[in-house]
């Protein structure tokens, strides 16, 4: 059974003008090395495509721990380019949440919940 | 200026529409030194610059005197001083209605205002390099209304050091509503990166109110948050060496745990390495928080590095006009429906009022359009792959927008769909449309020494 970022993180969204931020909490340690190893800019990048417009950057913060994504182009024009609705992009925390990871060398984890 | 002494400083209010409850509860049995309302956003203050171009007393945020009201009592009583940048475009304006309601409580309250951030004359001086265009501001075709910088922590300082109880600022940076009174009152310097580095964290932590809290957080499944309509905003104890714990009252809803506090930490923050204030560029890499009781979190590890010589300027441009219209198709077929009224609307804003087409935006609400097309009905319930498309949702509330250069062109969107309850598809109902004038929103730099921040003592 493949598992999904829903099943090991939680993710908050920001936003600076077209730029789409994501910022992934893992539910634990076990977590924070699936999603560190797994869950790279390419994936996410994958993920948000064909919105995307340049290279997706990510940092890890291993004190929280934390991945944070910057992705390009996304909210095509920011909050007061665009006339759609949710201008800041704030429910696509959620769209990553639906990313399937691809599976591990070792096979996956039981998910914790 | 009691040196080594904790100072208590309480979240008041995290955007210009915040509850005014939770503030009132904190001033109240928060024991707090400070009472910190952050009310503005980047397009809070261009908004605000259009309501003093059509009247010169407004412009600042319409709940001041409200929030005023309502907690000065009880900040008199607990001896507690109130710093807020709800002054927005015009910081004297509301500098003067925050005496005239002191007056109206009979308390003996003395105001200050800070003000320097209008930067309208230095922009078109200096002609700066806009953010989002690559272009010089002299380029942008579009009319500029407003350029406010974004001041730092070194003139709510001076205000709170003339005396001030209540302090009322334009635009300055959100932490610095909180580092201000940390420099006036543990008088620390303002070379030292680290300490400005531990007090913008204190800051970041705080300026979203209730987001430290549990709020913007709440998922039933996941992340369960204990009575969240009276949620509780946060309180910081700050030490004299920028030590910072974090609570709450045990009377209030929500939650303040190491995760509540992560969000909040990396929200809007592209780089956690390089937090760039006007006070200090803040390193937020290496914090960890760590629960030390119930609703008790010490946050620690962020440090500084020297200040860009440089300021953040926002710039305000009048951005013509956003009209739309809203209505709902359920039901067998909804899908399709909406579909076909949004030809409809679209076909007949360009052929019958000349809009163009690009300019009109079509979302099928609860088809997936929160997710751009991304997920498409896959996002609503996990049912992936192609025979989604297929699935008819129950209902569709189908939206059209446009952003154009006149309110009557505007104006038109909200008609036409309007005018399918008796010219469109069967079974439309639920329809609501609106106008609005638009400010857009840009960005640029401006040298520091171009920048005089101002405080006046009322």
């Amino acid at each position: 059974m493949t598992i999904r970022v829903d099943d090991l993180a939680d993710v908050r969204a920001g936003d600076k003008g077209d730029t789409l931020m994501l910022a992934v909490f893992p539910r634990g340690d076990e977590e924070f090395g699936i999603l560190r190893e797994r869950l790279t800019a390419e994936a996410v990048g994958g993920h948000f495509a064909p919105l995307v417009t340049g290279p997706v950057h990510r940092h890890v913060v291993p004190g929280l721990p934390a991945l944070v994504f910057r992705i390009p182009g996304v909210l095509g024009g920011g909050v007061t380019g665009s006339a759609t609705l949710d201008g800041h992009g704030k429910t696509l925390s959620y769209h990553l949440l639906t990313l399937e990871l691809p599976p591990g060398p070792d096979g996956d984890p039981v998910v914790r919940r | 200026m009691s040196a080594g002494r904790t100072v208590r400083l309480g979240a008041g209010a995290g955007f210009a529409g915040d509850r005014i409850d939770p503030a009132v509860e904190l001033a109240q049995h928060g024991a707090l030194d400070y009472l910190v309302f952050e009310c503005l956003g980047e397009r809070t203050v261009a908004a605000g610059h259009t309501r003093r171009l059509a009247d010169p007393h407004a412009g600042y945020d319409p709940l001041l005197a409200a929030r005023l009201r309502a907690v000065l009592p009880h900040c008199r009583d607990a001896g507690t001083t109130v710093v807020t940048n709800s002054g927005a475009a015009n910081p004297e304006a509301a500098g003067v209605r925050a005496a005239e309601v002191i007056r109206e409580l009979g308390l003996p309250s003395r105001v200050a205002t800070v003000t320097g951030d209008d930067v309208l004359d230095a922009v078109r001086r200096r002609d700066p390099r806009v953010w989002e265009t690559g272009t010089r501001l002299s380029e942008i075709g579009e009319e500029l209304i407003s350029a406010n910088a974004y001041l730092g922590a070194e003139p709510v300082a001076q205000a709170l050091a003339s005396g001030a109880d209540v302090v009322v600022t334009g635009r300055v940076a959100d932490p610095a509503l909180y580092l201000g009174p940390l420099l006036h009152e543990h008088g620390w310097d303002r070379g030292d990166p680290t300490l400005l580095g531990r007090g913008t964290l204190v800051g970041h932590l705080l300026e979203c109110a209730g987001q430290l809290t549990g709020g913007y957080f709440a998922d039933p499944l996941t992340k369960p948050v204990p009575d969240p309509a009276h949620l509780g905003f946060p309180f910081a104890d700050v030490g004299p060496d920028g030590s910072a714990v974090f609570g709450k009252l045990a009377r209030s809803g929500g939650r303040l745990d190491a995760r509540t506090c992560g969000e909040q930490l990396l929200y809007e923050v592209d780089d956690p390495g390089g937090y760039v204030t006007p006070d200090v560029v803040a390193d937020f890499s290496g914090v960890t928080f760590t629960e030390s009781g119930p609703d008790r979190v010490v946050a620690s590890g962020a440090t500084g590095r020297a200040r860009p010589d440089t300021l953040k300027v926002t710039l305000g441009f009048r951005g013509g006009w956003l009209g739309e219209g809203q209505i709902t198709y359920a039901g067998p077929r909804c899908l399709d429906r909406a579909r076909l009224a949004a030809d409809i609307v679209r076909e007949r804003l360009v052929s019958v009022h000349g809009l163009d087409e690009t300019a009109v935006e079509v979302e099928y609400i609860g088809a997936g359009a929160a997710f751009r097309g991304l997920g498409g009905l896959a996002g609503l319930g996990g049912l992936g792959g192609p025979a989604a498309q297929a699935v008819d949702p129950v209902e569709v509330r189908l939206r059209v927008a446009a952003r154009v250069a006149s309110e009557e062109a505007a104006s038109v969107v909200g008609w036409e769909v309007e005018s399918l309850y008796t010219n469109g598809p069967a079974g439309g109902g639920g329809a609501r449309r609106e106008h609005r004038e638009i400010v857009a929103v840009r960005s640029c730099l401006l040298p520091v020494e171009d920048v005089r921040p101002v405080v006046t003592v009322l």
